[in-house]
């Protein structure tokens, strides 16, 4: 059986996805990168090999997320595609006519407009972190409460408390007050949600046009709160995929498809997950610009190099262009 | 007298050419860089937009190599900058540095004003020569333009990557080494013949990007983190919609120069948008947006240095010029906060929608 498999290498989180033909999710895996991206790949690789049937052929590779070059040269990518591409492909592909993603991960948030199938406009948040799922990790914590149940607490509320939502600092000061006036728990976490959907509607959302089908995906669709919020605020409904948490590789993984349509390809193979790799660097001194110079080597020979503003390093290596 | 002015993308070449064959001293600062943008967070005030703190970079990088005496170009209206040679030479003078301070303004109503502080600058020279300098000035503007222009079409269609970055520092290296205005022709010549050397694929299809926004963070490759640069690379033909020459023209010499583009054209087309002057480059900004979707192009960038006020009116405008012209755009806001990571991101998915876009020649909605 021919499989195509998509890695989405964030910061916070490592994703692996195998698809089939037609595009249907045979495995997923979901690690946690713990700033070791190249020992989490390789783990991810094994584990995918371990649960699968012996016959399965990996007939394309896409890579996405923050480490999306790294994973890249380590499989032998066919394609490294950033985010936003991957997370539109792969809602279009679940959710058919989809106009609106609202994305929120560990460290991002991101909307994406779709028209017509084509991405027509996309915003990211740029520095505050406000309304990203470490947020509500903490929050949850905090709180004594295991972050699967903020979701069903949230939907246990009546009345949310209102809470300033500017930014996380606000919100957490914020919090801490209303508890302390004695709201109950499930107002409270039903007032965040509220307060970070309102956040991230203004500062991500602002000026865009949402309309439906809305889909709702990263590792925060899981909680049923956020979702009641958005629905809440949006007044339609919101669409969480089953998929919601690997949707980066997935989209990757469609986008290898299209890659090696007709073309062999470039994957390494599942022994990659026990050859060995390192990151290296150093900092150049060919100006003041001191670049960090990345080096990925594999058996002590370095195979491919990023990070120098001018190409010095980079450009060293033929036939390894990154991006 | 040992003059510094600041970096701004390769000003320096052409200044550097017109005041030494006025026989004037002149100390280019290192090229702005990591360091230099240190340092100038370090002095200057928080808030203050990313141009300032690298001017000042410049000015005490350059002190180390003995520079006494700022020039800085100065300017009028609701932009900052207006008053940013005054803060920086303020800010310099209490670290103890012992420089004179020179400011260029754009004259108001006739280019005397500015020959008079030239001549200050160059003393005992007489009029003529001081006027052949500046032509001299403008000319080398004139051909780094065209340089960089010719390498924006290049980029995207060079068979081997890099070579359009080696041909174009090649062909500076010709402009620069002209000394006196009669050697500039010939120079301009070879360096040409270098950039056609360059082998390019004109048959492969490339998107078309227009990039606008504030001058500085427009010319200034280190503040825009190289964006032609990367931009070419990713297969897209650049057109900045500054280039220093006609910057020249238009400001200080009052539009002299025939057949420039000027940016009479862009205010006119912003009228529609927003009606008066915002300061900086504010109303061009909106006005080349709509004169790049009427031109076919595929999208617009809009750079912004992070606190620009000109700059923040005209994003809050380009959304609607993009939904009534069809051109999508996008904004990028730059200080010494940016990642690079972030900004390629941003670019190659703005990138990558607009070839999706292309390929299944769907409208916006
Ligand atoms: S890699 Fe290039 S730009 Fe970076 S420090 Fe070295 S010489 Fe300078």
């Amino acid at each position: 059986m021919y499989c195509y498999l998509g890695i989405d290498v964030g910061s916070v989180s490592t994703n692996l996805v195998l698809t089939g033909e037609d595009g249907t999710v045979k495995h997923s895996i979901y690690l946690r990168t713990r700033g070791k991206p190249i020992e989490v790949v390789q783990q991810g690789l094994k584990q995918l090999q371990e649960a699968l049937p012996g016959k399965i052929k990996v007939a394309g590779v896409g890579t996405t997320g923050s480490g999306r070059h790294l994973a890249g040269v380590i499989t032998g990518a066919d394609i490294i595609k950033n985010e936003i591409t991957t997370h539109a492909i792969a809602a279009s592909n679940v959710v058919p006519g989809v106009q609106t993603i609202l994305e929120i991960g560990g460290q991002d948030s991101k909307i994406i407009i779709l028209r017509n199938g084509v991405v027509a406009d996309f915003a990211m948040n740029t520095v505050c972190a406000a309304g990203t799922g470490s947020f509500l990790d903490q929050q949850a914590s905090r709180l004594n409460i295991k972050i699967e149940e903020f979701g069903p607490l949230a939907l246990q509320s009546t009345v949310p408390v209102r809470i300033a939502g500017r930014c996380a600092v606000f919100a957490e000061s914020d919090m801490i007050h209303k508890q302390q006036m004695g709201y109950n728990v499930s107002d409270i976490l039903a007032g965040l949600c509220e307060a970070l959907v309102r956040n991230y509607l203004n500062n991500i959302g602002k000026g865009k046009e949402i309309l439906g089908p809305v889909v709702f995906q990263g590792g925060v669709a899981a909680n049923a709160g956020m979702k009641a919020a958005f629905e809440k605020a949006l007044g339609m409904p919101v669409h969480v995929p089953p998929y919601y948490n690997v949707m980066g590789a997935l989209g990757a993984a469609m986008l290898a498809r299209e890659a090696t349509n007709r073309k062999s390809t470039g994957f390494k193979g599942f022994g990659v997950a026990d050859r060995d790799f390192k990151a290296g660097g150093f900092a150049c001194d060919g100006c003041p610009n001191v670049c960090e110079v990345v080096e990925i080597l594999e058996s002590g020979r370095v195979i491919a190099r990023w990070g120098d503003r001018c190409g010095r390093w980079s450009n060293l290596i033929p036939g390894e262009k990154i991006s | 007298m040992k003059i510094v002015y600041p970096h701004m993308g390769y000003m320096w070449i052409c200044i550097k050419a017109m005041l030494e064959y006025l026989d004037v001293e002149v100390v280019v600062p290192p090229p702005s860089s990591k360091k230099t943008l240190l340092l100038g967070v370090k002095h200057a005030p928080e808030f203050a937009c990313m141009p300032l703190k690298l001017n000042l970079g410049n000015f005490m990088e350059a002190a180390e190599l003995g520079a006494d005496t700022m020039v800085m170009a100065g300017g009028c209206g609701p932009c900052r900058f207006g008053y940013y040679a005054h803060v920086e030479h303020a800010i310099l003078r209490d670290l103890g540095y012992q420089y004179q301070l020179v400011v260029l303004e754009p004259p108001q109503k006739h280019i005397g004003e500015l020959l008079g502080k030239i001549k200050h600058i160059t003393g005992h020279q007489s009029w003529r020569k001081v006027i052949n300098g500046i032509r001299f000035g403008y000319h080398k503007a004139e051909a780094v333009d065209e340089l960089e222009k010719t390498a924006n079409y290049c980029r995207p269609r060079e068979i081997k990557p890099g070579t359009t970055d080696r041909a174009l520092q090649a062909a500076l290296k010709e402009v620069i080494a002209a000394d006196t205005p009669e050697k500039l022709p010939a120079a301009r010549k070879r360096a040409f013949e270098i950039m056609r050397s360059v082998p390019v694929d004109r048959l492969r299809p490339v998107l078309r990007i227009g990039l606008v926004g504030e001058i500085y963070t427009l010319l200034e490759p280190f503040t825009n983190q190289d964006i032609e640069r990367k931009l070419g690379g990713m297969g897209v033909e650049v057109d900045r919609s500054i280039y220093l020459s006609e910057w020249i023209n238009e400001h200080l010499f009052l539009g002299l120069v025939k057949n420039k583009r000027s940016s009479k054209t862009a205010r006119e087309k912003a009228v529609k948008y927003l009606g008066h002057f915002v300061g900086g480059h504010g109303l061009e900004t909106v006005g080349n947006t709509v004169l790049y979707a009427e031109q076919g192009y595929d999208g617009v960038i809009q750079m912004l240095p992070f606190t620009c006020m000109p700059e923040i009116v005209a994003q809050s405008i380009l959304p609607r010029v993009s939904t009534e012209t069809g051109i999508p755009t996008m904004t990028l806001i730059v200080d010494e906060q940016s990642g690079e990571a972030g900004l390629v991101t941003r670019l190659e998915a703005f990138v990558d929608l607009l070839a999706r876009k292309k390929q299944t020649g769907e409208v916006l909605a």
